[in-house]
């Protein structure tokens, strides 16, 4: 029960006024930001982030979370209203979410998604409420192997989990590891792969590679498919939510089912997209109503964004117990971690317990505000998207490439936000995923240096991965994850003539 | 993605070409990954692995997914095109005018690039009138101006104009 006791230490740490203040622009920005095309979770996030360096470190991941929070609810507004997935775990809300919309039932939608997202959500903190302290307590008595395992595994289900071929998401994570080997070298300090170039002794910075990966590339995208907004009137008064909140307990076992969807999605990385879409199948197959998906079900909406919220918010579980994020936006979140001078990983649970629990407390809160904030500003939202895109573009370039210099103080990064942004959309074209070839470059020198410590504590012996139960049984699971796809084709093929 | 085109006058690159082609750079990319690393030494050292062990193992995994993508984008056939003509200068227009953008910073400062930048857009993309199209290339610089060095004290880099201001 000490923890119940760190937590309300956790309220008392974020009930005051200023942090309130930052919750709440957080989560406005964070909404507007999952509203406009070319501006996610994951870039917001990393635009941004530099404007905190000087702030106290819980203040400061208090106002970023937010607005990763508040890019979770955004997204389910442009699909309802516009049929436009403001983000990527949105795409399975506009199956039932856009239809409803059409039919005049736009609110009930609304409401629906955004209290089904406050659902996941809220489920995901309690799990990370009981589970991160026992996992962080755990990882205390990891040694390099372990770490490296862990690393290992959190990689392995990029490739198993992913909709991508496996090889290209293995080609796209390994130039990710490529990229972070650039620079200095962490272990010895020497110079590596910088070909003689004194703009690269540095590396490449992680936030330049989302800005530009996720921001230019998705305006580029935008631009080719010549987006006009057509989006439904968007009106929601306190009768039609209480309507729909009296209608919602009914779909209860869907709730919870895309509960655990969601968390198990978020925890491994496999992310808020493949989790929204996995609980739309699941929901379509099993609901008595299933034959109806897609035309306007309210369960529709319910499954894809519980699911969603509830992974992208315990997407942060193995982000803070570990070290290892669950998403590129928790990827960002931990490069402010470092840059804030705290160490992420099992030790912040003992060190920094004020900075933890301040940031579970303010999940909490940050999510109630999220929901009423939505639910009252829905028409503010959407006529920010009726901006015509010839205004918004040249707008969030700037802004974009604002976000890029201020990282270093350094006009080469904007250039390299450029080279990263048609990367960016060419790889989105040909179907590389992204996510893993960020997570990659934020974490590579961290995996190498848990590589190398292994072998040089076994003297070079790979056998070191299997050298007890513990690091044995994680390494296992990173190579059936890998081989996943390879296994089920197998088990597949295996069946076939039985079933002939 | 509205990329599965099947008008008969819809004309662009291949996607096969194109997914060969990105295959091809990743193999290249592998490929100066290990010669990076060989450069500092991919054996063990006394202080443990040197410093291009892992990336050398990291460039390998590059060349050998990427040259099995190549081959498996050569095998597969297919007439998908990677995106209309139309669609690519829809995407260059955004490309070349960031590129000098990006370019111009160093030289002129954020704040006046932006705001030609912005203008630029706004007049030839957008065809918008010219009291909206200055009052928000304008606006919004002062605005930034305002946020980052007034209130977040973050300099942005500055040109002649602000020199000549004495900001």
């Amino acid at each position: 029960m000490e923890d119940i006791g760190n937590l309300l230490h956790g309220f008392s740490v974020v009930l005051s006024w200023q942090n309130f203040l930052y919750m709440l622009v957080g989560i406005v920005l964070g909404v507007i930001i999952g509203v406009l095309p070319g501006l996610g979770g994951a870039n917001g996030v990393a635009i941004l982030l530099p404007l905190t360096f000087s702030m106290p470190p819980t203040s400061a991941i208090i106002l970023l979370s937010c607005i990763y929070w508040g890019a979770l609810f955004g997204g389910a507004i442009t699909s309802i209203l516009f049929n436009i997935p403001g983000e990527p775990w949105s795409v399975a809300t506009t199956f039932d979410g856009h239809p409803m919309a059409q039919q005049g039932k736009a609110g009930e939608a609304l409401t629906a998604a955004f209290t089904s997202s406050f659902v996941g959500a809220l489920f995901a903190v309690v799990v990370i409420t009981l589970v991160a302290p026992l996992v962080a307590k755990f990882a205390l008595q990891f040694g390099p192997a372990e770490k490296f395992s862990v690393f290992f595994l959190a990689f392995c289900s990029f490739v198993g989990m992913g909709k991508e071929p496996p090889t290209k998401t293995v080609a796209a994570m390994m130039i990710g590891f490529a990229l972070a080997a650039v620079g200095t070298d962490t272990v010895t300090g020497q110079l590596r792969l910088t070909f003689g170039f004194t703009e690269l002794l540095g590396g490449f910075d992680f936030l330049v590679a989302v800005i530009g990966l996720f921001g230019i590339g998705e305006i580029l995208l935008t631009m080719e498919e010549g987006l006009s907004f057509k989006g439904k009137a968007a009106g929601i008064n306190p009768a039609v939510v209480l309507q729909t909140w009296k209608e919602l307990p009914r779909y209860w076992v869907t709730s919870l089912r895309s509960c655990i969807i969601g968390c198990w999605m978020g925890i491994t990385p496999a992310g808020a997209t493949p989790a929204s879409f996995m609980s739309y199948g699941i929901a379509k197959r099993v609901s008595k109503t299933g034959h109806k998906f897609g035309t306007g079900e309210i369960e529709g909406v319910v499954a894809p964004e519980t699911a969603a919220h509830a992974a992208g918010t315990s997407a942060l579980l193995p982000m803070l117990a570990l070290g290892v994020p669950g998403s590129p936006t928790a990827a960002v979140l931990l490069g402010g971690l470092l840059i804030w001078g705290l160490q992420p990983g099992p030790l912040l649970f003992v060190e920094q317990k004020d900075f933890v629990w301040g940031l579970i407390a303010s999940m909490y809160l940050g999510n109630v505000v999220g929901l009423l904030v939505v639910l009252t500003m829905v028409p503010v939202f959407a006529a920010i998207l009726r901006v015509p895109f010839g205004i918004i573009a040249p707008i969030i370039l700037v802004i974009c490439a604002i976000g890029a210099y201020t990282v270093h103080n350094n006009s080469f990064d904007v250039v390299m936000m450029l080279v990263f942004g048609v990367a960016g959309y060419v790889l989105k074209k040909c179907s590389y995923p992204l996510a893993p070839l960020v997570l990659a470059i934020v974490l590579g020198d961290k995996a190498e240096e848990a590589f190398r410590q292994s072998l040089l504590i076994s003297q070079g012996s790979i056998t070191v991965f299997w050298s007890n139960g513990l690091v044995g049984t994680i390494m296992a699971l990173g190579l059936i994850a890998l081989f996943w796809p390879a296994l089920s084709n197998l088990k597949g093929r295996l069946l076939a003539p039985a079933v002939r | 993605m509205s990329t599965q085109s099947d008008a008969p006058e819809a004309r662009g690159p291949s996607h096969r070409h194109a997914e060969m082609g990105t295959a091809a750079f990743m193999v290249l990319l592998g490929a100066i990954t290990i010669a990076g690393s060989l450069k500092v030494g991919i054996g063990w050292a006394a202080e443990g692995p040197q410093a291009g062990f892992f990336p050398f193992w990291i460039g390998a995994l590059i060349v050998a997914s990427s040259a099995f993508n190549f081959l498996r984008a050569y095998a597969g056939g297919g007439r998908r095109l990677f995106a209309e003509w139309a669609q690519i200068a829809q995407v260059w227009k955004v490309v070349w005018p960031t590129a000098i953008y990006v370019g111009a910073v160093p030289w002129i400062g954020i704040y006046l690039a932006s705001a030609l930048l912005i203008a630029g857009f706004m007049r030839w993309l957008g065809r918008y009138g010219w009291a909206l199209t200055l009052g928000i290339s304008i606006g919004l610089p002062i605005i930034i101006y305002v946020t980052f060095e007034k209130w977040f004290l973050v300099p942005l880099p500055k040109g002649p104009i602000e020199d000549m201001l004495g900001l």
